[in-house]
């Protein structure tokens, strides 16, 4: 965690030398605290103090990455156990296991429909990041093969998973190049999986079932120069899970315990009824996990979680905008009616939602409102009679229609007289003031 | 190296808030359900255990609503055509209480009466023993028409009237007073608006452990991130000391969720959306784990199937003892 103003003090000279060209020490540590200045300007600073201050400039969490030829994937660096405190940063990575006991047609069929998945939300691909390959058979070049054959059908960055350093060491070989997550060192195979994870530059995966057994393992392998680290608190149900998450997340963000200051793995198949998986994997994004191997592909359980990933990964400081523009739902003719709402993320999809479940042809103006709602702006003064007739004009709303009807919504009903002021040759209506009654009065009013 | 668990300790608690009455408590529910009781964040275990567990309800309708998703319809069958035979199927599915919602409408178009509301809630609580919530349609006029009867036609049931919000409820607030009933008191997704609610509510003289607090939560994919943060804000508000924010959180995860294109729609949508039903499914529970996991108290269902997946969870995250 960073230090405080005063615990920047305590590390200075405390000569108000102002060298720093700041009237005094407890100045200038107070602009370090806002980091608003380097400590280099400091010239008389002590080695310890530019150690321990350094230290103390490393996130909490560290920022861990796998990579492969290429692409990657990155967990870690946060800050806040709460995202309305600040916001979280790197999404978990989202992987599929895979298992060198399968048949292989079996799994290359599973690498490529998991390769090859993408889901459309809120105007962005989703995708699926990785593999997870696990070593079953105790079988060196079977494991090999089978890593070789998932590399040969994806890209994506990928996870082996063996206790047997040597099983570890033959995927590595069939990769060569790559920096794979390496799954994982325990208190007996640790300094055989450290030197592995040190030689490949690769990140290692440690698991260990209580917190002190965690820390012991991380400080050896940072003891070994391994400092790219991640963690499997041995969890695998709800509560126990939970409750290891917050800990280690509490202990590195607010107690800057260094030897838990790193993502945390999930492995939310691993629970003993398949119908808690993705139940448990909503969990593990929405409480800190950082890499997430689910052992089983539904398109019906990757989008809702994808999609979840998305939401709670959303600064709440900056609210999703969609583009402001004229918006076609259901194949739209001259005729159809022009609907007005705002560029607000959700006031958008709520209406795009109900417009398009309607089935009814229309056409939506999304007013540039910046990103507020439409009570929200309205009361700004970013959703006005003049804001709409602008944008009604500058999306050239005017020639795609013949029928000139245009729908303010219910709750902006005072504005509909201003409209007509400011668009004279336009016909206008107030629809609903819930989006959710849109196909209703479609139905009924906009025939 | 010992390491020492960092646990939380918060002056503030939740309320208890108790649904129903039994007959020996003046009213006919064959048991009450208590929410609320937390002292510290969902789920921490090892830090307090949770006294009272959330609940989960199924959503009704007095009369079969047409404008719900067809899987759901489907999995109701029949019984969804008569709330008397819906109730039942309910309690039989493992619902902890029922909420029904009163349509503003009948079949035939013309407006719901306060003898039709009143009978529809009776034939609920005729045919299940659970504690009751019942909704208006969501308009103010006729919520408080309807909900005044109710109100007085099952004096004495404690029954969670909904919904409050700040421009009407005044009225379900006396006919809760006088008829020794609770309130769903919802506000738009905004912390200091829930608490504005509660005081406005609590200055009529309704006593706040008669409230239940409704924070709008939003489905997955449409805004749960912003009800998610909302929630933690205000249970980690409540957990600090603030009275007005330590009411117990309802959320209408069903209606939030079945709403969505992905689990109401069925045709023309991606192949990467996958299968409709399980969809829906995942849409529903997952939904509600989440805003489990941000402090909710009760999750009000649509799916059978939802509700035994979410139940699992629940019983996991409540009731497994955790290392500390």
């Amino acid at each position: 965690m960073a230090l405080s103003g005063i615990e920047i003090y305590k590390l200075l000279p405390q000569t108000n030398c102002k060298d720093c060209e700041f009237p005094t020490c407890l100045a200038f540590a107070m602009k370090l605290a806002a980091k608003q200045v380097e400590l280099s300007a400091c010239p008389h600073v002590s080695e310890e103090s530019k150690a321990r201050l350094a230290e103390s400039a490393e996130p909490p969490v560290r920022l861990i990455e796998i990579k492969a030829n290429g692409n990657s994937i990155q967990a870690g660096n946060e800050i806040a156990l709460f995202r309305h405190e600040k916001t979280f940063y790197h999404k978990p990575g989202l992987f599929v296991r895979l298992r060198d006991d399968m048949e292989s047609a079996a799994l290359i069929g599973v690498v490529r429909a998991v390769d090859a998945y993408r889901v459309g939300y809120v105007g962005m691909d989703l995708t699926v990041d990785g593999f997870a390959v696990e070593a079953c058979r105790g079988d060196k070049e079977a494991f090999a093969e089978t890593v070789a054959s998932v590399r040969q059908n994806t890209r994506r960055p990928l996870i082996l998973m063996s206790r047997d350093a040597a099983m570890i060491a033959a995927g590595l070989r069939a990769i060569d190049g790559e920096n794979p997550l390496l799954y994982a060192a325990d208190e007996t195979n640790w300094e055989a999986m450290t030197e592995l994870a040190a030689e490949h530059k690769a990140p290692l995966a440690v698991v260990a079932p209580t917190l002190e057994g965690l820390a012991d393992l991380t400080q050896k392998a940072k003891d070994k120069g391994v400092m790219d680290l991640v963690i499997d608190p041995a969890a695998r149900d709800f509560s126990e899970s939970l409750a290891r998450a917050t800990q280690i997340r509490r202990l590195a963000i607010k107690h800057n315990f260094r030897p838990l200051g790193f993502p945390l793995i999930a492995f939310p198949g691993e629970c003993d009824d398949l119908v808690k998986e993705a139940m448990l994997a909503a969990q593990a994004i929405a409480k800190y996990a950082g890499f997430i191997v689910l052992d089983h592909f539904s398109a019906e359980a990757f989008y809702p979680l994808l999609a979840l990933r998305e939401n709670i990964y959303t600064d709440p400081q900056k609210p999703i905008q969609v583009q402001p523009g004229l918006y076609e739902f259901n194949n739209p003719t001259p005729e159809s009616p022009v609907l007005v709402t705002t560029n607000f993320s959700i006031t958008y999809f709520s209406v795009a939602n109900e417009v398009e479940s309607s089935g009814m042809p229309a056409w939506l103006v999304v007013a540039d409102a910046e990103g507020m709602s439409v009570l929200t702006a309205w009361a700004a003064g970013k959703f006005d009679a003049e804001r709409i007739a602008k944008d009604v004009k500058r999306f050239e709303v005017a020639g795609k229609v013949t029928r000139r009807r245009i729908v303010l919504p219910g709750q902006v009903a005072v504005l509909s007289g201003e409209l007509e002021e400011e668009l004279p040759d336009w016909e206008v209506k107030v629809g609903p003031r819930e989006a959710v009654d849109l196909p209703a009065y479609m139905k009924q009013v906009l025939l | 190296m010992p390491i020492e668990i960092p646990k939380d300790k918060w002056p503030g608690k939740i309320r208890t808030v108790t649904l129903g009455a039994t007959s020996e408590q003046g009213g006919s529910r064959g048991k009450t359900v208590t929410l609320g009781g937390a002292s510290t964040l969902p789920f921490m275990n090892f830090e307090a255990p949770m006294p009272h567990p959330p609940q989960i309800a199924f959503e009704l309708r007095d009369r079969r609503p047409d404008d719900w998703s067809a899987v759901v319809l489907d999995v109701w069958g029949g019984a969804a055509d008569d709330p008397a035979v819906w109730a039942r199927a309910a309690e039989e599915q493992g619902a902890d209480l029922l909420q029904l919602s009163l349509s503003l409408t009948n079949a035939q178009g013309n407006p719901t009466t306060p003898q039709m509301a009143v009978a529809a809630t009776r034939k609920v609580l005729e045919s299940s023993s659970l504690p009751l919530m019942v909704y208006g349609p969501g308009q103010a006029e006729a919520d408080n028409e309807l909900l005044v009867a109710v109100a007085e036609a099952t004096k004495g049931e404690r029954l969670a009237l909904g919904i409050c919000e700040d421009k009407n409820y005044r009225t379900i607030v006396a006919a809760a007073l006088a008829n020794d009933h609770l309130v769903v008191a919802r506000a738009p997704m905004d912390v200091n608006l829930s608490k504005q609610l509660n005081i406005l509510i609590t200055d009529m003289g309704l006593p706040p452990d008669r409230i239940l607090m409704d924070p709008t939560c939003g489905a997955l994919g449409y805004g749960i991130e912003y009800g998610y943060s909302v929630m933690e804000r205000l249970r980690l508000a409540a957990l600090q000391g603030d009275s007005m924010t330590q009411n117990p959180m309802t959320v209408s995860v069903g209606f939030e969720s079945w709403k969505t294109k992905e689990a109401k729609v069925g045709a023309d949508v991606p192949s990467a959306w996958g299968e409709w039903t399980e969809r829906g499914i995942q849409w529903e529970t997952l939904t509600a784990v989440t805003l489990l996991e941000a402090g909710a108290d009760l999750v009000i269902l649509r799916h059978p199937e939802s509700l035994r997946r979410v139940r699992l969870a629940i019983q996991d995250l409540a009731s497994i003892a955790q290392a500390a």
